[in-house]
């Protein structure tokens, strides 16, 4: 899979009864493909958010494009943009989220329910003991601690092998060895033929990454790859 | 796990929030499926009352008393009897505006000779009555035989039943249909039958009636008033003209009861619609504070998939199972309450009740479900699709869950 980004600018209403605008993201071009991690590192504020909520299929631009595979993404009606997201694409917001009336097992499993494929149980399940989510695996997601969420958003994202992936700071809440295993597990499946795109600020994952950006004065640096 | 499974659990996942939407639900459907089958027996009580009245005008003797003791003789089924000359029927005849009259026999059977209790016993004139006959019909359309009796509703009486009245054999040959008033204990026969009643109690020595021959009095006359006269004049001359005698027109005498229903039957109607509106804006403010609340569930939903109709199916898929549940509940109770307590209503209110048929009732527990099932999921979907309007991305950032 090719994700390319033309273009990309975002402004948003800013201030009383939204007269003002402010301009995060000016006229960004990326290209992304699959098989190479991506890391994305910035100031706080500096529009790294947005710019994975634009990728993804979940924000559109003010204006620019996006593609997978030379289709615009943005062109598409609502359900092929959501088949695609639901197909291709895993997403780990910078927010905790998570159904809470679901267990871990289940939220985790959304993604495969929701694509009419047969459910991957042993892939949830592998996902589970991989993310140390085994004991909480039937408990309800509502109590779970803020790690304990990072990892369920990260096995969700993963359930139904997407060809790229979006992670929004997935080390946050972790401790130093869960955040190499988070890190690890990315680049695992980056080795499985995905793209891989993590912002993030540790500075571990910055050397392993096969592509360094900074966001800038709105725009990417290219500072690695 | 399927998508209705996540349906479910997000229902049960939350089980005081959806216990409580039920409860709005059901108290919505009860109140208008419940307000409608008790405005509906009211309805039915006062129409079955007036058809029975049939005529314009009745006449009784003076001795009978005031109207209100003659309203609840002749409609809450309070027994009595009274008697006039007969000569009264010929003087109604050279009264203007008169142009049919028939004359009735009243009765009361003796107690414990055949029923539990005292029975008022009606003869009238099967080939001048007017007020009688029409829904006799339905039980029976003969005409009746000498000592053959057609019983009212309450009455244990069967079809066939021979019983004695005052040592006189008589044969049940017809049952009427429950009417809500005072008829459904009396039993009605012909005029010759309750004249030999008559001579019966007085052979037994039992004074009904003084000096007189039963073949001399009448007990009442139904006047029915021709086309172009006004019923008000003609009751007031036959007042005027007649001595002895007292004329009441029929419809006053249930306006009194008519009254009492419609102001019950506005308060009613106001109810159900305050209970309605207030239920309608409770839904909505409830169910756009719960999408608020799962803004970010929704979000996320809407990150690995699902796509803007999925997600509103989702919502208003939830609304509806609760609402359904709830109207269904709504409508048991309502049920469980309204008909065991028609006869207490009856009671305390002073009023005929008579329930609407199953069709009816049906159709009322129609009406409530489907409005409990179009508000919620209406009040949600105003949510559903302000959602569905703003970027995901958007809302991630916003929501929490
Ligand atoms: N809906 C919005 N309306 C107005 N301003 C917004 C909105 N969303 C984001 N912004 C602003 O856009 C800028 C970029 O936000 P963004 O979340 O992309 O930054 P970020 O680089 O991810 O920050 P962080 O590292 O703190 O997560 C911020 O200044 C933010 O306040
Ligand atoms: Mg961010």
């Amino acid at each position: 899979m090719i994700i390319t980004a033309k273009g990309i600018s975002k402004s948003y209403k800013r201030g009383k009864g939204g007269k003002g605008f402010v301009q995060v993201l000016s006229d960004t071009d990326l290209s992304i493909e699959g098989g190479k991690v991506y890391v994305i590192y910035g100031r706080s504020g500096s529009g790294k958010s947005t710019l994975m909520n634009i990728l993804a299929g979940i924000l559109s631009p003010s204006s620019g494009s996006v593609s997978y595979d030379g289709r615009d993404i943005y062109s598409l009606s609502d359900r092929e943009l959501s088949a695609l997201r639901c197909l291709s694409v895993g997403y780990i917001p910078q927010m905790h989220s998570a159904v809470g009336t679901l267990t871990v097992r289940e939220n985790i499993l959304l993604p495969s329910a929701v694509s009419e494929k047969p459910v991957d149980s042993a892939r949830a399940d592998e996902l589970i003991d991989l993310l140390g989510l085994t004991e909480l695996a039937d408990v309800r997601a509502n109590v779970l601690s803020g790690g304990e969420l990072r990892r369920l958003s990260l096995a969700r994202a993963l359930v139904n092998s997407p060809s790229v992936i979006f992670a929004d700071e997935p080390t946050n809440d972790l401790d130093d060895e869960c955040a190499k295993l988070v890190v690890q597990t990315l680049h695992a499946s980056a080795q499985a033929g995905a793209a891989v795109v993590i912002v993030t600020h540790e500075l571990f994952a910055r050397s392993d990454a096969d592509v360094v950006l900074c966001m800038q004065n709105s725009s990417l640096v290219r500072e690695k790859g | 796990m399927s998508i209705k499974k996540l349906l479910l659990k997000s229902i049960t996942g939350r089980p005081l929030r959806s216990l409580a939407l039920l409860f709005i639900c059901a108290i919505m459907s009860g109140a208008v499926y419940g307000g409608a089958v008790v405005w509906a027996s009211l309805d039915n009580g006062i129409s079955s009352l007036e058809k029975r009245l049939g005529a314009d005008i009745i006449v009784v003797p003076k001795s009978a008393g005031e109207k209100t003791k003659l309203e609840e003789m002749l409609l809450q089924g309070t027994v009595g009897y009274f008697y006039m000359d007969k000569s009264v029927s010929d003087e109604l005849d050279k009264i203007d505006g008169v142009e049919k009259q028939s004359s009735q026999y009243f009765l009361v059977s003796a107690s414990s000779e055949c029923c539990s209790a005292k029975v008022q016993i009606i003869g009238f004139d099967e080939d001048t009555d007017i007020s009688v006959k029409p829904w006799l019909q339905n039980s029976y359309s003969k005409r009746l035989g000498q000592n053959e009796i057609i019983v009212g509703s309450k009455l244990t009486t069967k079809v066939g039943q021979i019983f004695k009245l005052y040592g006189v054999e008589c044969k049940a040959v017809g049952k009427l249909e429950s009417t809500g008033t005072g008829v459904d204990t009396a039993v009605y026969a012909s005029s010759d039958t309750v004249k030999g009643l008559i001579r019966a109690a007085q052979s037994k020595g039992i004074s009904v009636l003084s000096k007189q021959s039963p073949d001399d009095v009448i007990s009442s006359v139904y006047i029915k008033v021709r086309e172009g006269y006004d019923i008000d004049e003609v009751t007031a001359k036959i007042n005027l003209d007649i001595d002895g005698v007292q004329a009441v027109r029929t419809r006053s005498m249930i306006t009194g009861t008519a009254d009492k229903l419609s102001v019950l039957s506005a308060g009613i109607t106001i109810l159900i619609a305050a209970v309605c509106i207030l239920s309608a804006v409770i839904m909505l403010v409830v169910f756009t504070a719960l999408a608020n609340e799962r803004k970010g569930e929704f979000a996320l939903l809407r990150v690995i998939g699902f796509s803007r109709a999925r997600l509103a199916r989702q919502v208003l898929g939830e609304a509806f199972v609760i609402c359904v549940i709830g109207a269904l509940a709504g409508i048991a109770a309502a049920s469980a309450a309204v008909f065991p307590f028609g006869a207490l209503i009856e009671k305390k209110a002073d009023l005929p009740m008579l329930s609407p048929g199953i069709l009816s009732v049906t159709g009322y527990a129609l009406i409530a479900f489907s409005a409990v099932c179009v508000t919620g999921p209406l009040a949600s979907a105003y949510s559903a699709y302000r959602l569905s309007r703003i970027d995901t991305g958007r809302i991630l950032r916003e929501g929490d869950s």
